[in-house]
């Protein structure tokens, strides 16, 4: 069906792109986004980065400015969050309506899901203690930044992008900064362990204490503020700043009350951003999707790249087209003058390759699966995330036996598959 | 509040009023400038904001810095010694009427 109005979930980078999209493919009806956060899109990357730094301000981080959105005619509503929403009826025609926070009824014929994610909680004693932080929006960063200065002694829970990205900031500003890792490498669910042990010696070489194999017991306080996390063999680490980064859960509780298929909180959708219901897509961090260069596993993503790439896709769903989700997925990772970045998807790797050296600050490892290039993690070095990230696109490879050659670009490299 | 003129590849050109230190990229998205995507929002991760600077302002816009210059070389459109990547041009008093082509292909 053709729709008339159409409802979006969520005010964040995927539910910002799928009106965007909406609009500049042509749909004229009505079109609104809500969103439970005070503010209208704005982009998170930076609240790790340089927003936590000093160096952007609230303004600078919105996605799209006031009067965009007027002259586009897409109505945002903010600081109200949907918790009902239902169809009424089956058939493809049935409208449906969405109830906020403050009561209002939001009717509509076609309706996108973008809820994003939540971080998970660490549910240890002394979890509510002031000073026990999560980073997921701008409420958390201000919270964070309103310690930051006082702070000397600041504790990351978790050793993936965002912990060792906050980690990297406290050290830049002469704190003194111990990450404690569960796992015993860290980012280990997003890269091979070359990467994982050069980011723990970089981090180390900047002053950072990095323990892995970590388990802790407890978060200590002095009144209702935190003074240290316990570990469990009793050794306390001072902490005036615990700073949580233990990965995030899917928010499908509105996809749920739909009736759609959902694992783990994730919302389940098809190449088109499709629900479980065609009649709803599903876009951003809160899916679960298959991709071609997942070998055959369906994945969640967390990044920009996909919140945008896929949204389109969910956009065009919406208006009846039927466009694939292929974009390679890329992603990267700003620590103090490191700059990770990735392309492709590394899932079922059974082969890496390091060119150049590592101890250099600047080297790439390459992810073959049957002698197939899947992907790449590149450390300050652009041109070779960029050589992948244009093959992969193309359906191209490398041949892992060239792959470690830096005589020659990454580039030239590149064959037909 | 200085101005810059965005030429889109289908030949529109619009002028805008930037806020100083916002980059060329900033104010054209958020202004709904088409053409421009910059997907990864400024940290120089995409080359999805590549426009080509007019000749009169490239001694003052500067050169690319290192890691803008590496990722140049992966951009959509051909790369000309006029390239840059918009969200690397931050805007100031003095760069009042520059004007930027957009490069057709940006992914
Ligand atoms: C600190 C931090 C650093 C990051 N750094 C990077 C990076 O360097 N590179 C990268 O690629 N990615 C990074 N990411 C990830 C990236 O920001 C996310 O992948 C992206 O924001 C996902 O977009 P989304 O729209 O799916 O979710 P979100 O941006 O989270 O938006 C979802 C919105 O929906 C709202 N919502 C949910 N349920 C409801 C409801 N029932 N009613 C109303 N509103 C609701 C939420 O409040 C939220 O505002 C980072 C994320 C964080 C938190
Ligand atoms: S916006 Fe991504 S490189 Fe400029």
């Amino acid at each position: 069906m053709s729709h008339e109005s159409i409802l979006i979930v969520g005010a964040g980078q995927a539910g910002m792109q799928i009106a965007v999209t909406l609009r500049e493919d042509g749909y004229e009806g009505e079109l609104t986004i809500v969103g439970e956060e005070p503010h209208g899109p704005y982009q998170r990357p930076p609240l790790s980065k340089a927003y936590l730094a000093g160096d952007a301000d609230v303004e600078s981080l919105e996605l799209r400015s006031p009067s965009f959105y007027v002259e586009r005619g897409i109505v945002v509503i903010t600081d109200e969050k949907v918790e009902e929403i239902s169809f009424e009826g089956p058939s493809a025609d049935d409208r449906g309506v969405a109830v906020t926070s403050t009561g209002r009824e939001l009717h509509f014929t076609g309706l996108a899901l973008a809820p994003g994610s939540t971080p998970r909680r660490l549910p240890l004693p002394g979890a509510d203690f002031g000073g026990v932080l999560y980073l997921r929006d701008l409420a958390d960063a201000d919270e964070l930044k309103s310690r930051w200065s006082t702070a000397q002694n600041v504790v990351v829970v978790g050793g993936g992008f965002i912990g060792l990205e906050v980690a990297a900031g406290a050290r830049k500003a002469g704190k003194t900064v111990t990450v404690l890792e569960a796992a015993d490498r860290l980012i280990a669910r997003a890269v091979s362990t070359e990467t994982s042990e050069f980011f723990r010696q970089a981090h180390e070489r900047r002053g950072t204490s990095v323990r892995l194999a970590a388990q802790l017991s407890q978060f200590v306080g002095d009144g209702d503020q935190v003074t240290g996390v316990q570990l469990a063999d009793g050794e306390v680490i001072p902490a005036d700043i615990v700073l949580v980064g233990i990965g995030v859960i899917a928010r499908g509780e509105l996809a749920e009350k739909l009736g759609l298929e959902v694992i783990n909180g994730a919302i389940v959708v098809d190449e088109f951003a499709r629900t479980s219901d065609h009649r709803v897509v599903a876009s951003g961090d809160a899916v679960l999707l298959p991709h071609p260069l997942g070998g055959g596993t369906q994945v969640r993503l967390e990044s920009v790249q996909n919140a945008v790439d896929q949204s389109r896709i969910a956009a065009a769903s919406l208006l009846g087209k039927s466009e694939r989700y292929r974009a390679v997925p890329w992603f990267w990772s700003d620590q103090a003058d490191l700059k990770l970045q990735i392309a492709g998807l590394s899932t079922g790797y059974d082969q890496t390759v390091v060119r150049g050296n590592p101890d250099d600050e600047k080297f790439s490892v390459l992810y073959f699966r049957e002698g197939r290039l899947i992907a790449i993690d590149t450390v300050n070095d652009a041109p070779d995330y960029m050589a992948v990230r244009r093959a992969l696109g193309d359906g191209q490879t490398i041949d892992p036996a060239t792959a470690a050659d830096t005589s020659v670009k990454l580039k030239s490299l590149v064959i037909d598959a | 509040m200085p101005e810059i003129t965005y030429i889109s590849p289908d030949g529109t050109t619009t002028t805008l009023d930037a806020r100083v230190g916002d980059s060329v990229m900033e104010t054209a998205v958020k202004n709904g400038v088409t053409g421009i995507v910059a997907e990864c929002g400024g940290a120089c991760a995409c080359a999805t904001c590549h426009v080509y600077v007019d000749g009169a302002f490239m001694d003052a816009v500067g050169e690319a810095g290192d890691l803008e210059d590496d990722m140049l070389d992966g951009t959509a459109s051909e790369r000309t010694p006029h390239s840059r990547l918009s969200c690397q041009i931050k805007m100031r008093d003095d760069l009042n009427g520059l004007t930027v082509r957009i490069a057709p292909k940006q992914v």
